[in-house]
């Protein structure tokens, strides 16, 4: 079993919720994300997800828009993204991470280089948002070749029908998307999300991860006590730009506030149980 | 890995020069996309989960639109009293004259309201946004035409308008900027990236994801993810279906070459598609060469990109060694943009088509040819078809004849003229 499986099943087993985190590789340096992922891993996050650079990255917020700007202005490369994966597994065993990002800099790759580097490396999974299954088949047979798991995403658009073709697709867990929007949107409302995912719950018994709109330790709480797990994006990179110049700073914010979303959502699934 | 093609380590009909019949392409040319919206690997429907419903939709409605006999009434209707169609087909004798050869005919583009092609696939996608109950149309603009083409449509129909754009293209633009207020648009500078078209591109993508239940997004060109770069042809193709006909009323037969220029591709993709089934004549597509293709300042992904996926559809781009893609150059805007549509990057692969690049140069001396020898001010975007046209028609005979689009007029482009003459308008 993969280690994503692996970590993403066993959390559901013991009514541990799932904590992902997500940052843009290189930004603002590319010394820094090595230590981040740790540093993130330590305050309790689960599951990492890592974004590549792309110049257009046509489904981010405004905020993300800029971490990729960030990462590119010192041309932090899909190599570069790789390698660093390979530089934290050296350290890191468990941890499973996924790269996010657009399938452009994968396609000039060629898909097979990308899933043996990607996998020796140690890359557990990846989500590739302009990449829905349909257009995918030849990547993700690679991709599963090589044991990394393709990881897709449900919107609140997604007919039954979709969603079970989805699902029937995406390996280790589903991504769903809580708002229509860009990532780092707001007005999360969470019964709508409630509803949303009792209705996919109807339809597939794959562990379902919630993100867009997630900024703080209240709705974190929230929404994992209706889904496996959160993904915090946008909150984290925001954290990075206010102290871009101060990188110490930005680590030890990031991790307080993983610690608090840690902490509430471990408090509201003991409530739960 | 089954009998599926692996896009990436295949070699491709381009670089092993297969033709079309060797690639297993037995079909009409003219019968594609398939029904995923592929033309060949190009094409297809890179995007985002959130829109795949909202293209599902936007498919089945228009495949619906195209035998509703109202609708197609309406849309000739307006084509007709509103455009002003059809265009002439002007036989341009001092230009052939002037270059010896081949007869050269010029598809008056030019003389639709608005002052281009665009507002053809413009009224076609407002109809459909009527239809379909969306109150709200987006649109992405570089120069600026088809954002007016767009703002004038919504005044036309009523709907609330959005305009995306560049802030670098706004200030290069100003002009059409004000005319997009007066048609009461609102024009939303875009500030990421490049800040230019590919940008606000993107940003209009942004938009409809967040806004799909309400909005229709007019793509203005041949590209995006399916149906766009199908829908937009057809609605286009009004071009190459009159020329067939006054052609044919004029001179006789069919032309032998059919040229136009290239930046996404829409007004190219709509003179050649009705004459795609006939092989005689050969179809021409100009870019943007811009500074030179050696100097890497250009926008002629067909001649000189590589094969990448953006915007929601797999197509050739600009792009680096790792796959960011790059600012282009071009001195006509409405040709700045790092990617073509998916259909003439199949058409160059299965060689059914041709694609050549002119230069900024080249393209500024056909602006000031065609004004003195025929009264006529093309827009820059147009002059590179002119350009190559001219070339084209000089290593031809005189009992040859070919087609130009001349897709808009150049008044939008006189203060860019000026300022290269040093001149001072105020």
């Amino acid at each position: 079993m993969s280690r994503l499986t692996k970590k993403v099943n066993s959390n559901v087993a013991s009514n541990r919720k799932t904590l992902v985190a997500y940052v843009v590789a290189g930004d603002p340096i590319k010394e820094l994300t090595v230590k981040l992922m740790h540093a993130m891993v330590d305050a309790g996050v689960d599951v990492i997800e890592l974004g590549v650079p792309f110049s257009d990255p046509e489904a981010e917020g405004p905020v993300i828009q800029l971490a990729h700007e960030r990462a590119l202005k010192h041309q932090t490369s899909l190599k570069d993204v790789i390698s660093m994966v390979e530089q934290f597994r050296r350290k890191d065993k468990d941890t499973p991470v996924i790269l996010m990002g657009y399938l452009n800099p994968i396609e000039l790759m060629g898909y097979e280089e990308f899933s043996i580097v990607a996998s020796q490396a140690g890359v557990d999974g990846t989500i590739i948002i302009n990449l829905p299954p349909e257009e995918s088949g030849v990547l993700s047979d690679y991709l599963e070749k090589h044991d990394i798991a393709s990881v897709y995403l449900l919107a609140p658009t997604t007919t039954d029908k979709r969603a079970a073709y989805v699902t029937s697709q995406s390996r280790g867990f589903v991504y769903y998307v809580s708002l229509k929007g860009t990532t780092g949107a707001s007005n999360l409302d969470v019964n709508d999300v409630s509803e949303k995912l009792f209705r996919f719950r109807k339809i597939s018994q794959l562990p379902i991860m919630v993100g867009f709109g997630i900024k703080d330790a209240a709705t974190a709480a929230k929404i994992s006590g209706i889904a496996d797990g959160v993904v915090i994006g946008s909150a984290i990179v925001k954290l990075i730009a206010a102290h871009e110049d101060d990188l110490e700073s930005a680590t030890s914010e990031i991790v307080a506030l993983l610690s608090g979303m840690r902490a509430s959502m471990d408090e509201s699934s003991t409530v739960l149980k | 890995m089954g009998d599926k093609p692996d896009y990436t380590k295949q070699p491709r009909a381009h670089q092993t020069g297969q033709s079309l019949a060797a690639n297993g392409v037995n079909e009409r040319i003219s019968s594609f996309p398939d029904d995923d919206g592929h033309f060949g690997i190009y094409g297809g429907r890179f995007v985002s989960e959130i829109l795949m419903q909202a293209l599902a939709e936007l498919k089945s409605e228009y495949e619906r639109l195209c035998h509703d006999d109202a609708f197609q009434a309406e849309l000739k209707s307006d084509l007709a009293n509103y455009v002003g169609r059809s265009s002439p087909l002007y036989y341009a004798q001092r230009l052939t004259s002037s270059s010896g050869g081949a007869k050269i005919y010029l598809k008056r583009e030019d003389l639709n309201h608005t002052g281009a092609h665009k507002i053809n696939n413009c009224i076609g996608q407002a109809l459909l946004a009527k239809y379909m109950g969306k109150p709200r149309v987006i649109a992405e603009t570089g120069a600026g035409q088809h954002g007016v083409a767009a703002a004038t449509v919504a005044a036309r129909f009523g709907l609330e308008c959005q305009v995306y754009m560049g802030s670098e293209d706004i200030e290069r633009q100003s002009l059409n900027v004000y005319r997009m207020k007066l048609l009461g648009a609102e024009v939303v500078p875009v500030t990421s990236g490049s800040r230019t078209l590919k940008d606000a591109l993107s940003e209009a993508m942004r938009d409809w994801v967040t806004n799909v239940d309400d909005t229709h997004y007019i793509i203005g060109t041949v590209a995006g993810p399916h149906p766009y770069p199908m829908l937009v042809r057809d609605f286009q193709s009004v071009i190459g279906k009159e020329t067939k006909t006054q052609f044919a009323e004029m001179h006789g037969g069919l032309p032998d070459a059919l040229v136009a220029c290239v930046g996404g591709g829409s007004n190219a993709m709509g003179l050649f598609y009705p004459f795609l089934e006939d092989r005689s004549v050969r179809l021409i597509g100009v870019e943007a060469a811009g500074l030179g293709l050696h100097t890497g300042e250009h926008a002629a992904p067909l001649s000189a990109g590589n094969v990448g996926v953006l915007h929601g559809n797999r197509t050739y781009l600009m792009q680096d060694e790792n796959g960011q893609i790059l600012d282009t150059h071009s001195v006509s805007a409405g040709l700045d943009y790092p990617g073509v549509g998916p259909e003439h990057a199949w058409l160059k692969d299965i060689k059914r088509a041709e694609y050549v690049a002119v230069t900024d140069d080249q393209a500024l001396d056909a602006f000031r040819t065609l004004n003195l020898l025929e009264g006529i001010l093309p827009a820059l975007e147009s002059a590179h078809a002119i350009a190559y046209g001219m070339e084209l028609a000089q290593s031809m005979s005189a009992e040859q004849a070919i087609v130009i689009n001349l897709s808009g007029r150049g008044d939008k482009d006189i203060p860019t003229m000026a300022k290269i003459d040093g001149i001072t308008i105020t």
